[in-house]
């Protein structure tokens, strides 16, 4: 089978919610498992879960950049979408996933770099809050923008979580 | 050739098979990767997703109880 024969799937990760991103990364490592191209496009809030420093920092140029970097902070603050409890929830329902041997967030992103998924950022929302591609795990394959993401996902399904 | 062993019986979605794809990518050709798995999706979907990506199901074994071990030929 040749790379182009491939079944693929594009997901474009904007939410940055806990639940919404273990949606994602299961489908994305789901599908890669199944030998599937699999592109993930972060975007907005959903860079949080490709940040390199995984709590609140001082991320970002200038003062109001920086002031938002630390109120979003990296994956270990992403809020659950619904009763987040100011944080609580995301902590507990880790701890569920654990004891019900359920792959946690950080282990199905662990999964999605051993799989080779291609992670990609968006250059725009980037942009606007002022980080750049040292922000992120170096498993980020490339900053791009709309147009780019619509070759890399053309010829297969597009999903927006 | 070597023969590895993989116990995903605590394992769920999607994660039974993505470990057994993970452990087959560090194979090489000829090599076998024995899984254990539980009946119902694990054992339904990773002989089939196993041989759908062209490696070889050799053989699958009730070991006890719900808990099942097949043989993975890369």
């Amino acid at each position: 089978m040749s790379p182009s024969d491939k079944k693929k799937l594009s997901i474009i990760s904007f939410s940055g919610d806990f639940d919404k991103l273990v949606a994602a990364f299961t489908l994305a490592c789901g599908s890669a498992a199944v030998n599937y191209e699999v592109n993930i496009f972060f975007t907005f809030w959903g860079l949080n879960a490709i940040k390199k420093k995984t709590g609140r920092r001082f991320t970002g140029k200038g003062i109001l950049a920086k002031t938002f970097g630390f109120l979003m902070g990296g994956v270990n603050n992403v809020p659950l979408s619904r009763l987040n409890f100011f944080g609580t929830s995301p902590k507990l329902m880790s701890f569920m996933m654990r004891k019900r041997n359920v792959a946690t967030l950080k282990e199905l992103i662990d999964a999605a770099i051993a799989l080779n998924i291609n992670l990609y950022a968006c250059e725009m929302s980037m942009h606007i809050l002022g980080i750049s591609k040292d922000d992120f795990i170096p498993e980020v394959k490339e900053v791009i923008g709309v147009a780019n993401f619509l070759q890399y996902s053309e010829g297969g399904d597009r999903i927006f979580i | 050739m070597i023969t590895k062993q993989l116990d995903i019986t605590k394992e769920h979605c999607p994660m039974t098979f993505v470990k057994t794809k993970i452990e087959l990518s560090k194979l090489q050709s000829g090599d076998k990767l024995e899984v254990l798995l539980t009946e119902g999706e694990p054992l339904q979907n990773v002989p089939r997703s196993a041989t759908e990506q062209g490696f070889k199901v050799l053989e699958v074994i009730h070991v006890k109880d719900n808990i099942h071990k097949i043989t993975i030929e890369k």
